[in-house]
């Protein structure tokens, strides 16, 4: 963890280790109308995530999932049930909860340093120079300063979900989203970021949501990994991960765990979902 | 700079053309006069103020209108693009005038405002206005709908959404429907101008129009040429450096 020595107090306080949200999920449903019929996307999903917890919800592609994420931001609002963040119902999205999206959707219009002083400009009661500061420490934490001025487009994929990242732990939210968040990026850089997310994650505890349908990856960064059923999205089991951190998704200890999961989803008829990458 | 000298010998190449077709007598020296003459036109027309006068007449129209139809055009773009009533009336109406040559709001400005800088500045308006409304609502409906979650759980909302994620990610539509907008109403203005003299004020066009009158083909052509330049000067300093900016920034290609 890198000190932030020579920031005065608002922007320390700004960087402080806040209290990481606990999330209640009780008895949520969500179904959408398509041209095949009604699909139960969530059906009477129920799940505690402790404060600081990393989980991880594996399953195949329409499994609900991704619905789930979007319930628990607000940015969709469940046909049943409810969401409690730290004790209070989410209605609405909020920089409390904060997503990665596959996508890095990052604003073309802005370079580098203007996409990751976005959130930060909407929060009040900071002067600018610290919203700069603040901005300039999670470029930092996540190792593109030196590309603090450059345009999306000239970014790699890689880069881009590393800008996202440090956009989403900007306003120091609560919790973490992240919906397939490396999916669409190659191994050898997903497994550096495997390196990083873990390492941010310890330093600067959130709550970590973390949606994949790649089991390896669930289990190298999740504390719990929860398998999603699909038609209708269900919870089918749950796996306690208990290894030290951080881990290497090469290992071997990792891989017996990834072996369950996996024979556990092929049980569920969900050959489709990605075995082990 | 090697791309200027090839200009610039291509310029010359054609301006010696254009001296030898004269000197070969080809067409009567009426129909077509000497670079020479149509440069000493445009001297003494630019000592003796006309030039100046009229370029300012109609420049004054041309800007006065087209801003209206920006400060107009954009809000209707958002409305139509917000709300489905607004684009089943307002945005069909909008894409049916677009269609519409702005030359043909002249005679209808004719008979509203007479002969008077109104008409002038109300075809320069129709010219701008449906082109700016069409791009902003096509720009805005063309946002990607992630740009609106993502900023949704930053905290974005409302006026802050239209104005910082919205109207930022539609702007490479809205910039070239401007730049439509300007050509349309550059055009028409020219139009007006040479079909309607207006007391209050002689523009290029009614330059032009005269030139005709007159037989004076050197006027003509001297003001032709400053019309051109005046639409070069438009693109290159208000037009070109935004869309290189937009080039840049979002990594589009340069055409």
């Amino acid at each position: 963890m890198r000190r932030a020595a020579g920031h005065h107090s608002s922007v320390i306080e700004e960087l402080e280790v806040i209290a990481p949200s606990k999330l209640a999920i009780d008895n949520v449903s969500k179904s959408f109308q398509s041209a095949s019929g009604t699909v139960h996307a969530l059906d009477h999903v129920s799940l505690n995530v402790a404060e600081a917890e990393f989980v991880c919800l594996v399953g195949a592609s329409g499994c609900g999932k991704s619905t789930l994420l979007n319930i628990i931001a607000g940015l969709e609002r469940p046909d049943d049930g409810n969401v409690l963040a730290d004790g209070k119902p989410v209605t609405s999205p909020g920089r409390e909860r904060l997503v990665m999206f596959q996508e890095p959707a990052l604003f073309p219009w802005l370079d580098v340093f203007g996409n990751v002083l976005f959130p930060l400009k909407l929060k009040p009661n900071l002067t600018n120079k610290d919203r700069r500061d603040v901005a300039k420490y999670y470029l930092e934490l996540v190792g593109l300063t030196r590309f603090e001025h450059a345009n999306i487009h000239e970014l790699s994929g890689g880069m881009k979900q590393r800008v996202a990242l440090a956009r989403a732990l900007a306003p120091n939210p609560r919790v973490l989203l992240m919906d397939e968040p490396f999916a669409a990026l190659d191994a050898l850089t997903r497994e550096q970021l495997y390196g990083d997310i873990q390492q941010i994650w310890k330093a600067r505890r959130k709550t970590i949501v973390f949606v994949t349908h790649n089991v390896r990856e669930a289990a190298c960064l999740g504390d719990r990994v929860l398998l999603f059923s699909p038609h209708p999205g269900r919870i089918q089991e749950e796996f306690a991960v208990k290894l030290p951190r951080p881990r290497d998704i090469n290992s071997v200890d990792l891989a017996a765990y990834a072996t369950r999961i996996t024979k556990a989803l092929k049980s569920l008829g969900q050959v489709e979902a990605t075995v082990a990458k | 700079m090697k791309q200027f000298l090839l200009a610039a010998i291509f310029f010359a190449v054609l301006l010696l053309l254009w001296e030898a077709a004269f000197r070969a007598r080809i067409w009567s020296p009426v129909l077509l006069p000497s670079p020479w003459q149509v440069a000493s036109y445009l001297k003494s027309a630019a000592v003796d103020g006309t030039l100046a006068k009229a370029t300012v007449i109609t420049m004054r129209r041309l800007i006065a209108g087209y801003f209206i139809g920006l400060v107009v055009g954009l809000p209707l773009g958002l409305l139509t693009a917000r709300w489905k009533l607004f684009r089943d009336t307002l945005g069909t109406m909008a894409l049916g005038l677009q269609t519409l040559p702005s030359v043909c709001w002249v005679p209808l400005a004719l008979l509203w405002f007479g002969q008077t800088e109104a008409a002038m500045l109300f075809v320069v308006v129709m010219g701008t206005l449906w082109s700016v409304v069409i791009a902003t609502e096509t720009g805005v409906r063309h946002v990607p709908p992630i740009f609106r979650r993502a900023a949704l759980t930053m905290g974005s909302k409302r006026l802050h959404m239209w104005f910082k994620v919205i109207l930022p990610a539609a702007l490479p539509f809205i910039v070239s429907g401007m730049k439509q907008g300007w050509a349309f109403a550059w055009r028409s203005l020219m139009a007006a101008e040479i079909f309607v003299t207006i007391l209050t004020g002689f523009g290029l066009g009614q330059l032009l129009h005269y030139g005709r009158e007159l037989s004076a083909m050197d006027q003509v052509i001297a003001i032709m040429f400053v019309i051109v330049v005046i639409g070069l000067l438009a693109d290159k300093i208000f037009f070109s450096p935004i869309e290189k900016f937009l080039h840049r920034r979002w990594g589009t290609s340069q055409a």
